[in-house]
């Protein structure tokens, strides 16, 4: 089979499936939870061998499959490009998101319409986003991804979530306005729109279209950073994630991913160090930014009263220390930031959905949430069936203990599990054997992301171990809570997975430093894309 | 023409973003459509603007630039219009939404 056309499976797969699944009546819901499931299986599969192919390329390589939408040659058609940092993000994104669902179907999916269609679309969008190599089909994916958002925000409905659902919606409309002004701008700058062909193209340009091209990068980045999730343009995002239903906000730990992602692609590429006088353009304002990001997270982590706000925060830390690691521009730190993003990705999942089952025990008159009251209370009555809270599995609060444990390490960033790695790939690489000068990176800069990392850590460990202690030390009031084996099961396969990440740390380090590594030098991608040769109709066809 | 233009973008996103900043969730709405407005003329303003000149090619006439204006802002616009018109078709069902729980069209949803 011709690998290349894998390329736009991933996109394919999920919206054959949510279309199919739009004319299906909602009362048929285990069909179309089958059909979600098997969906998005197989985007995980396809996702896989991407990723392997990705991974089977010499380091340093460019792009691994490039497909020519309607056979246009590069900059003129719409590519999509499937390189290390896409076929990774890829599988990150479809593995959450296969996570969600599991956890969904054992009870949530009921809670609303079209609650799998929903979900395939979000597929559709994230798979697109993280494939796409031009700018204004980027775009296109983003209000995909966003539209599906919308309605999964909404899944369950109640007042507090239309609320958050408001103000959601108005802020990710107003930044795909600045998106527009971005990508038109640098349009009107440069001329092109294919990311590979504009970076190409930054080192000579002339001083007047060069300030046009920062003008709408700035704007352009904005608006990416309003999704990332980056101070002072975070306030939407605690709101929101804590009122959701938790198997959307597990799916939505990717979704702040997806404004890294694309700063992590476009920025090293188009303000790399080839870039002439735009090189390294707006690196202090991610820097100042991120580290904003992870102050502003903290003070929020030790402040939040319950659960959900908790998870909202600790995600408002990741973002910053990914964007502020980001800033640094270091291949090493860059690889770090990488393993970062796959493990507190997986540990926010998994923790979102941890959460529902703790709170679930505490249901009657626990702390504030009585959003979370209301909206159980009205599900109870929605659950068909005599039993519907399930046989309880033995010990649940002893593996709800271990898991909420295994969550706080792992965000924290405390040995042995995968946070701790991913934090001393990155400080390793700022102090490197040589000393601080050894790193390329200016000593203040290097001791300030120093003190963030282990910091944020500490505030994370204080606010998860005062929880802990809340939660689990206490004599049992109500009854253990009820948890189905289909609820556990995506929380231990996320959880498990950031354990084969510490074992297997050694290839996933090499993997994320050859990511690093091209996304540094990008001269093999853009050669990649604009070289991409067009497809050649067969001699014997019908072609007159 | 160019005064006219950017005067007019100019008005259409001021007024826009004040709008935006409002507390009624109908001048949200109001507002988040004035702001794409301007945005779609903004777009369309990128290609250079142009009078007489056709965006395809004609049978005839030469294939340089001379003759025609840039297509794709056009197509982009065009894209842009119809995603940001669903949108504000959506914004206003959650508005309605939250108008019929809330029982006031406040953004948060409470007087005050």
């Amino acid at each position: 089979m011709n690998i290349n056309h894998l390329a736009i499976a991933p996109i394919l797969l999920p919206l054959a499936t949510a279309a199919l699944m739009v004319p299906l009546s909602e009362r048929r819901r285990t069909l179309k939870a089958l059909m979600s499931v098997v969906s998005t299986l197989g985007t995980i599969a396809i996702a896989l061998t991407l990723l392997s192919y990705a991974d089977a390329q010499p380091p340093g390589a460019g792009a691994t499959s490039v497909y020519l939408l309607g056979n246009w040659a590069a900059p003129f058609g719409i590519v999509l490009v499937v390189d290390r940092l896409s076929a990774f993000m890829i599988t990150l994104g479809s593995i959450v998101v296969f996570c969600g669902l599991l956890f969904a179907i054992a009870r949530w999916h009921g809670a609303g319409a079209h609650f799998h269609t929903l979900v395939q679309f979000l597929l559709v969008g994230l798979n697109g986003a993280f494939l796409t190599g031009d700018l204004f089909n980027l775009f296109v994916f983003f209000e995909v991804l966003l539209a599906a958002s919308y309605g999964l925000v909404l899944h369950g409905s109640g007042a507090p979530r239309v609320k958050a659902a408001v103000h959601y919606i108005a802020i990710n409309l107003a930044a795909s306005s600045l998106f527009l002004i971005g990508v038109s701008l640098i349009y009107g700058a440069v001329g092109t729109l294919n990311m590979a062909d504009l970076a190409a193209r930054v080192a000579a340009l002339g001083d007047s279209e060069r300030m046009l091209l920062e003008t709408g990068a700035a704007i352009l980045g904005v608006a990416f950073l309003v999704k990332a999730g980056m101070w002072p343009m975070c306030f939407w995002l605690p709101t929101t994630y804590s009122v959701v239903v938790p198997p959307v906000a597990a799916m939505f730990a990717i979704m702040t991913k997806v404004g890294i992602y694309v700063i992590l692609r476009l920025w090293p590429m188009i303000f790399g160090a080839e870039a002439g006088a735009s090189a390294y353009f707006g690196s202090e304002w991610l820097l100042v930014g991120g580290i904003a990001t992870v102050v502003f997270g903290c003070i929020g982590l030790l402040a939040a009263q319950d659960l959900p706000r908790l998870a909202s925060y600790s995600i408002i830390v990741s973002s910053g220390t990914l964007l502020s690691a980001i800033a640094v521009g270091n291949v090493g730190v860059t690889s770090g930031a990488l393993f970062y993003l796959a493990s507190s990705t997986l540990a926010v999942s998994a923790f979102f959905l941890l959460i529902e089952l703790i709170e679930r025990s505490r249901m009657p008159g626990a702390d504030v949430l009585a959003v979370t009251v209301e909206a159980l209370g009205e599900e109870e009555d929605d659950v068909d069936g005599a039993d519907p809270v399930g046989v309880a599995i033995p010990a649940t609060m002893a593996i709800l203990g271990i898991g909420f444990a295994a969550c706080a390490l792992l965000l924290a960033g405390l040995p042995p599990l995968t946070g701790f790695i991913a934090k001393f790939l990155m400080l390793y690489a700022l102090f490197p054997a040589g000393g601080v000068e050894a790193a390329a990176v200016a000593p203040a800069v290097s001791w300030t992301l120093f003190a963030v990392l282990l910091a944020s850590g500490f505030a994370i460990m204080i606010s998860m171990v005062r929880t802990g202690i809340r939660v689990f030390w206490v004599p049992l009031e109500s009854e253990v809570p009820s948890v189905r084996f289909l609820e556990m099961v995506p929380i231990v396969v996320l959880l498990s997975l950031c354990a084969a990440m510490t074992v297997a740390a050694g290839p996933v380090q090499s993997f994320m430093q050859a990511t690093a590594q091209s996304l540094h030098a990008p001269q093999g991608y853009i050669g990649d894309v604009l070289s991409a040769p067009r497809v050649q109709p067969a001699p014997s066809g019908v072609v007159p | 023409m160019e005064i006219i233009l950017a005067l007019s973008i100019g008005a259409l996103a001021g007024s826009g973003v004040w709008l935006m900043l409002r507390s009624r969730t109908y001048q949200v709405l109001i507002g988040l459509s004035l702001l794409s407005y301007a945005v779609n003329l903004f777009i369309f303003s990128m290609g250079r603007v142009r009078t007489g000149a056709p965006p395809i090619l004609k049978p005839g006439v030469p294939e340089t630039l001379a003759n025609y204006t840039d297509p794709v802002p056009q197509a982009l616009v065009l894209t842009a219009i119809v995603i940001t018109f669903a949108m504000t078709a959506l914004f206003l069902v959650v508005l309605l939404a939250a108008r019929g729980l809330a029982r006031n069209d406040h953004v948060d949803g409470r007087e005050s």
